[in-house]
């Protein structure tokens, strides 16, 4: 085919496309003007019947938190992919280059940037562990806070320390946070099948409103939660790290 | 609708073309990167912070670090591939 009867039917196809979106979305209502019926019951036991504030996390682990294990067995589904695509091949063997391995610079960052990134460590610990355990009074939950989590050891490795990184964050560590996350999540749907009798149903006390011990079990399923994150995305990084920076040779 | 909310909008329009149409690999993560602020930054001004804390995270922390690595393994190996040819010859 042609360049120009090419173009010719880009043109067409998109001009339609255009047209048929430009329909739609004048169809649709306003921002804000909602018809639902889901969202105004969510709305009215949140804080009434659950206890908790923000009403996203409370969709996410007491309401729908059958979805969320879903979702977190993707996570950790993918993950395991990763590992198994990226695994040390015959040929491959792992040799660091010396002067990369162990302290290396970015594009010649400077010491002053190095320094920051490694003491900006110890306040994206607290940021990730204040994101997962608030979960169910402000915006955020286990997923946002175990990213971020998973971000600190990472500032060692931007820092120029690429084994410093493998030591605060160890191989083993990590995958026993993915594992131990995943799985605690799925037992405390299981203890709920025990104590309540319905998978997942909450039967922790509901606390206060407002306060950091509220909410039942989304605060439980919050940490599980952050405890798979933050494993699932540094087994996933220090793989595509082995790769970069230790792995060599193998069949091409 | 409110001038923030538009400007959002037109922000998110702008940076996802500027993400298809840069040609080097290593410069469409950054501006995928900032793709994902301006996604961000549209989320919070239609009132879901949750949602803007994920794909704050996943957008400027998870995937440029994974993209990123791909790409310094691939060069390594097209270096090593070209030094093989040159020994080849020599």
């Amino acid at each position: 085919m042609s360049r120009r009867a090419r173009l010719a039917l880009f043109a067409l196809a998109g001009g339609g496309l255009a047209a048929v979106l430009v329909i739609g979305f004048t169809g649709l209502p306003d921002f804000g003007a909602y018809h639902g019926v889901y969202g105004r019951i969510i709305d009215g036991i949140g804080v009434t019947l659950r206890h908790g504030t923000d009403l996203i996390t409370l969709l996410n682990f007491d309401v729908r938190a059958f979805d969320t294990l879903g979702e977190e067995f993707i996570l950790f589904a993918s993950v395991l992919g990763i590992v198994l695509i990226l695994r040390q091949l015959r040929g491959e063997r792992q040799e660091p280059h010396k002067e990369e391995a162990e302290e290396h610079s970015f594009a010649r960052a400077s010491a002053a940037l190095r320094t920051l990134a490694l003491g900006l460590v110890p306040a994206i610990v607290a940021i990730g562990v204040y994101i997962v355990v608030h979960g169910q009074i402000t915006p955020g939950g286990g997923f946002q806070g175990g990213v971020i989590l998973a971000a600190a050891p990472l500032g060692a490795f931007l820092a120029g320390r690429y084994l410093s990184m493998k030591a605060i964050a160890p191989h083993l560590l990590i995958e026993w946070g993915d594992a131990i996350g995943a799985a605690g999540y799925a037992l405390l749907g299981l203890s709920g099948l025990v104590f309540a009798g319905i998978f997942l149903r909450n039967y922790i006390p509901l606390g206060t409103p407002g306060h950091l011990l509220s909410g039942g079990q989304l605060d439980v399923a919050s940490v599980f939660v952050g405890l798979e994150v933050s494993g699932a995305f540094l087994v996933a990084w220090t793989q595509f790290l082995d790769q970069a920076m230790l792995v060599r040779g193998g069949q091409q | 609708m409110t001038v923030l909310q538009v400007a959002a909008l037109a922000a998110v329009a702008l940076g996802g073309a500027a993400v298809v149409v840069s040609p080097d690999p290593l410069r469409q993560v950054i501006v995928l990167g900032i793709y994902g602020l301006s996604l961000t930054v549209l989320f919070f001004v239609f009132q879901n912070p949750d949602v803007a804390l994920s794909e704050i995270v996943v957008s400027t922390v998870g995937l440029p670090v994974m993209v990123l690595l791909a790409l310094r393994k691939v060069r390594e190996q097209e270096r090593q591939r070209e030094e093989q040819k040159q020994r080849e010859r020599g």
